[in-house]
């Protein structure tokens, strides 16, 4: 499984301390200069493209600056006024709101949709390319249609407004996130239940457990890692949604739909003050903070029993 | 022993409880096309049935994408911004992943860290500081803004899945060329790299996806109406106002998802192992 390679590799990145090799390999294995000369673009490419734009961004949160203005330092005034607006206290409401419902829904449809597409012996590739589709079409061309399907004209609606609703407006922006999400969770999923031996299923089931307890005792034990990975990782992209809301509520009605991304972007480039726009961005970077933190945790423990 | 009974079985407990999650999945694709292939009268009365075409097929909004609006050169862009950033990104990738593949060095564990955050990186996080580095390189509202900042998401990922590729690659064909006298740069380009050509492939492709179907830089960076990406030009100018043309809009939205789906036909295989190696966004 592919999956695992990659956790491997961090843990062997993360693992200090490999067994020695022999001499000759040991003596090809080091070779700094031309290591560093390979990883140079890269280096610079995240130093001055990723990590000077982060701590710029940490810069503006903390000052008062302005389209074209550098601004002065405000200490944490902005985060202190987010905290006291309406609007902002709003925003967050929708993102838990938001991302929990949408990864509920991709997590458990996922999971059924996985265990069906393994079962799968005809059509398994049409069915698979089938179910994978809305991961790779545009998104922002993709919730167009959404938004089409939602018009107040007909379809799913006969007189429901659904989009000027603020509450079936949040339901909608968390349907699209879902249906275009949904093909990671169940591909991931798939090539997790794949990995899993067959014959824990057939010990199982010489034990007496039926098609539930295997799916508690035997799936769903060996899954969590696979589980585990794709859901941080949705959290994050889930959270920091930009194009679903944008194309389809533009954060309305009444700011209910607002996430992070869209708010910040309302902020900081349409009211141009770029101070406050980072702000409410930033407030994406805990949760970064958290995946990054367990999902390191986690690979260092797999690293352990390796 | 296949009874008819086991035989139809799958029928009702497999094929049938599938079928909701297909149609969930092909349905608003269905939709566009439809009604990017709908006469208006019919489009837009409200008794006729919306799922079908009963008045006759018209490429009447395809015609009015191609010659009222800015509609090929906002592919055109889409096209040269995803190829550039692509090569560029891949390229980048592959020299990254070969020293944390192969290498040990200092500074190499805290590298490999670096790269895994950054792939979680999502772009709302950072483009307004983005916005300022690129107006400062003097690359606002030009193609070059998005060549140059694209590979910071794009990067990441392709030295990800190719760490994974390179692994899987026994090291000792590397060392027979090495005393043989080759080179570093050799080596990686004329052992490792026609082994692990289907990754390659599988970075590219996902490369390429990921550009064409980028929003958000897209909108921030650039603004003039003919330097616009597809994505963003379909959204931002073919809506206007109050009134939706929304037979145009589906036009532009089918041909604008057009390449990525021709992609995924032909190399299915290689989104589904990226997919999974990957964890893409």
């Amino acid at each position: 499984m592919q999956l695992k390679t990659v956790e491997g590799d961090v843990a062997k990145l993360a693992a200090r301390g490999e067994a020695p090799t022999a001499g000759l390999s040991d003596f090809l294995v080091r070779d700094t200069p031309v290591a560093y000369a390979f990883i140079g673009p890269a280096f610079f490419l995240l130093l001055f493209l990723v990590a000077y734009p982060f701590v710029l961004s940490l810069w503006f949160s903390l000052s008062d600056a302005r389209v074209g203005e550098t601004g002065s330092f405000v200490g944490l005034d902005n985060f202190a006024r987010l905290l006291r607006s309406g609007i902002f206290l709003q925003t967050l409401q929708n993102s838990i709101v938001f991302t929990a419902a949408a990864l509920t829904l991709k997590t458990v449809l996922g999971m059924i949709l996985a265990l069906l597409l393994f079962r799968l012996v005809r059509f398994k590739r049409l069915i698979r390319g089938a179910v994978l589709l809305p991961f790779i079409v545009p998104t922002a061309l993709s919730t167009l249609v959404w938004w089409w399907m939602f018009e107040p004209l007909y379809i799913v609606n006969y007189d429901i407004p659904w989009l000027p609703d603020p509450y079936l407006a949040m339901f909608t922006v968390i349907l699209v996130n879902t249906w275009r999400g949904l093909p990671f969770f169940a591909i991931t999923l798939l090539a997790g239940l794949v990995a899993i031996p067959r014959e824990l299923y057939e010990a199982a089931e010489s034990d007496g457990a039926g098609p539930i307890g295997r799916f508690w005792h035997v799936t769903v034990p060996l899954l969590k890692p696979v589980l585990a990975v794709v859901i941080l990782f949705s959290a994050i992209f889930t959270l920091a949604d930009f194009n679903i809301v944008y194309v389809l509520t533009k954060g309305g009605p009444f700011n209910m739909t607002h996430l992070f991304a869209t708010y910040s972007f309302v902020l900081g480039l349409q009211s141009g003050q770029i101070g406050q726009g980072a702000a409410v961005s930033l407030f994406l970077f805990p949760i970064l903070l958290a995946v990054v933190f367990v999902q390191l945790r986690m690979v260092r423990k797999a690293a352990m029993y390796d | 022993m296949t009874s008819p009974g086991r035989r139809i079985r799958p029928l009702f407990t497999l094929y049938l409880p599938v079928m909701p999650f297909v149609l969930f999945a092909l349905f608003p694709l269905y939709f566009m096309l439809i009604t990017s292939l709908k006469k208006n009268s019919e489009l837009y009365d409200v008794t006729t049935v919306p799922f079908l075409i009963k008045r006759g097929v018209t490429l009447g909004h395809y015609q009015l994408l191609s010659q009222d609006t800015l509609f090929w050169s906002w592919f055109v862009n889409s096209l040269i911004v995803s190829v550039a950033a692509t090569v560029v990104s891949v390229v980048i990738g592959i020299l990254a992943a070969y020293p944390l593949a192969r290498l040990r060095f200092p500074g190499g564990d805290s590298f490999g860290v670096a790269i895994f955050v950054t792939y979680l990186v999502p772009p709302s996080l950072l483009f307004l500081p983005l916005s300022t580095v690129v107006n400062r390189l003097g690359l606002s509202d030009s193609l070059w803004a998005l060549v140059v900042t694209y590979p910071t998401f794009l990067v990441p990922f392709c030295t990800w899945l190719l760490l994974g590729y390179f692994r899987t690659v026994p090291k000792e064909i590397e060392e027979c060329a090495m005393l043989d006298g080759c080179n570093r740069l050799q080596t990686l380009v004329r052992i490792l790299l026609p082994v692990a050509v289907p990754g390659v492939i599988c970075a590219a492709l996902f490369a390429f996806t990921l550009s064409w179907n980028e929003f958000l830089y897209a909108l921030v960076f650039v603004s003039p109406a003919e330097l616009k990406t597809m994505t963003v030009g379909v959204i931002s100018e073919l809506i206007r106002g109050d009134i939706y043309y929304w037979g145009g809009l589906m036009a532009g939205a089918c041909v604008g998802s057009l390449p990525i789906v021709i992609a995924y036909v032909f190399f299915l295989d290689y989104y589904v192992s990226g997919l999974t190696a990957g964890a893409v966004k």
